[in-house]
């Protein structure tokens, strides 16, 4: 799948790749409200990865239904949409919009974007915060809900313990790792609100930890993010633990690069007699 | 316009200045169809600092040679790195990408063209699409210095040309917007691309002769393809993506002080 926040509606990336050849595409980060965003800049480069603090931008969900929905809901995949906000009853209202979407079958719900002020990752740090939005979506959403956590907590297995307790349908992980780059000269941080969310291949090895002790808690399927740039990195996810992976910032170095991972996934496992990921999923020798 | 990701060869690299390099690149087929002032997002080899694509405006499409054209200052890691490429050495390209300048109005239609340092890049390409289709472009270009002046003889060869350079080596002393140009002449419309206080300073004068404008932006980037909204800039229709939305824009869409 590919990461929310990193292939827009799918739509921009068909002239790189055939869209129904990737499992499934999970749109921007959608609140009830539009949202501006932060201000520019929203991104600094770092060594194997970046920072960005976007703050969600994005037009409202009542605008995705009306004007994006029936530009994508024919693609052949799974269109999966990232709902966030910044109350419960936003949480809710903007799923329950989404849920009478017949082509939509899933959301990822974000308690963990790290850019805004109110709600995103206030709510996912604590497993009181993460089991009480995942509880309020679960009464007004009857499809597949995913629940994207982010790292910055102490124990990423006991607010996925409770996100699973809560209703969760699977965990998705990791969101962006906060960070924070300065600018020497200047004296002053590089992103217009000082910190924003570091990705790329630089997390990838946080990543896995993540899923790893994840995996092991839960009951509920891992989908596991966090810098993969090609099949090897896929590989190493889905032997820690995740059944389903998404690449997110390697779209931006490479547009085709989710077909190719696909491709290389099926290659790795053809060397290794494997029929299907399934077979590798948590199967790290002891 | 259909975006392409390619593996382009290098057929000629030239060194105007010490702090610029000029990368002609080709390809077996024929290049994508693109407009002036569109971009293409380069990916950078052998870089470990440079781990996103740097988002390079194309100077010039030479169709009966097959060629593409990039003026690169020498910035950062990975701009030196691609100073370091050799005649035959491949480079990854996203492209055409961006909007591109406004298309060619009536026959006759005068307009200005000021450029300051590399960011005279795109108006080549522009000027010679601008002359072909009836156009009169005119050129303003701006440098610190004469030896930071670009491709002087290929600019004279499409239309005239005005200089300001900052010490006074060539030229009118000063910088573009005190040219004795346009306290004499008037134009139908401006396109500039500069560092932003000198677009800042076109986009005044533009606005205090009411003559239309339209500056080229380069705002920092990261898909180059408006998904990642990194590289937004304010409008009058809110936050929108230097990349995809420009990265020409009217002035009158800014929210710029001017």
């Amino acid at each position: 799948m590919t990461a929310s926040g990193t292939f827009g509606y799918g739509v921009e990336f068909a002239d790189f790749v055939n869209l129904e050849e990737i499992g499934g595409i999970i749109v921007k980060g959608t609140t009830l409200h539009a949202r501006e965003g932060n201000d520019y800049p929203r991104m600094v480069e770092t060594a194997s990865g970046m920072l960005n603090c976007v703050g969600l931008q994005n037009k409202g969900v009542d605008y995705f239904c009306e004007h994006i929905y029936p530009e994508i809901k024919d693609i052949k995949t799974n269109m999966i949409v990232n709902v966030s906000g910044s109350s419960l009853e936003d949480y809710a209202a903007c799923a329950a919009r989404v849920n009478e979407l017949e082509h939509i079958p899933a959301i990822e719900l974000n308690i963990s974007c790290p850019n805004v002020k109110q709600g995103g990752m206030a709510f996912g740090v604590t497993t009181e915060g993460a089991a009480a939005v995942v509880r309020a979506v679960r009464e007004v959403y009857d499809k597949t809900l995913i629940v994207k956590l982010s790292p910055n907590v102490t124990s990423i297995s006991d607010i996925a313990l409770a996100v699973e307790d809560a209703g969760a349908d699977a965990v998705s992980l990791i969101n962006t790792l906060m960070g924070m780059v300065i600018d020497i000269e200047k004296r002053k941080p590089v992103l217009s609100i000082a910190t924003g969310g570091m990705s790329g291949p630089a997390v990838k090895p946080v990543a896995v930890r993540c899923v790893w002790q994840v995996a092991k808690a839960v009951n509920i399927p891992v989908v596991g993010l966090g810098g993969i740039m090609n099949a090897n990195d896929a590989i190493e996810f889905f032997l820690a633990g995740a059944s389903a992976i998404e690449i997110g910032t390697a779209n931006f170095i490479d547009p085709a690069v989710t077909v190719k991972v696909a491709q290389g996934i099926d290659d790795w496992l053809d060397r290794h007699g494997c029929k299907s990921v399934g077979e590798i999923v948590g199967q790290l020798n002891a | 316009m259909k975006k392409y990701v390619k593996d382009l060869s290098v057929k000629a690299v030239e060194v105007p200045h010490e702090a610029y390099v000029l990368l002609k690149l080709t390809d077996r087929e024929p290049l994508p169809e693109c407009v002036p002032g569109q971009f293409v997002e380069v990916k950078v080899e052998g870089s470990p600092q440079t781990f996103l694509r740097r988002p390079i405006s194309i100077n010039y499409v030479d169709r009966e040679k097959n060629e593409l054209w990039l003026l690169i200052k020498k910035v950062g890691e990975g701009t030196h790195k691609l100073a370091e490429l050799k005649v035959g050495d491949t480079l990854n390209l996203v492209f055409p990408l961006g909007n591109g300048f406004s298309p060619a109005g009536r026959q006759g239609e005068k307009v200005l063209l000021v450029g300051g340092g590399v960011g005279v890049a795109p108006l080549l390409d522009y000027g010679k699409y601008l002359k072909e289709h009836g156009a009169e472009p005119v050129f303003l270009l701006g440098a610190r210095s004469k030896s930071d002046l670009l491709e002087q003889e290929l600019f004279n060869a499409i239309a005239p040309v005005y200089v300001t350079t900052e010490d006074g080596s060539e030229g009118e002393k000063g910088f573009v917007t005190q040219h004795s140009l346009l306290k004499k002449e008037t134009f139908d419309r401006i396109s500039v691309c500069g560092p932003k206080p000198m677009m800042v300073s076109v986009a005044r004068y533009a606005k205090a002769t009411g003559t239309p404008c339209e500056v080229s932006l380069e705002n920092m980037m990261a898909c180059g393809l408006g998904a990642c909204l990194c590289c937004v800039e304010k409008t009058v229709k809110g936050n929108v993506c230097v990349c995809k939305e420009g990265p020409v824009f009217d002035i009158n869409d800014l929210t710029w002080e001017m």
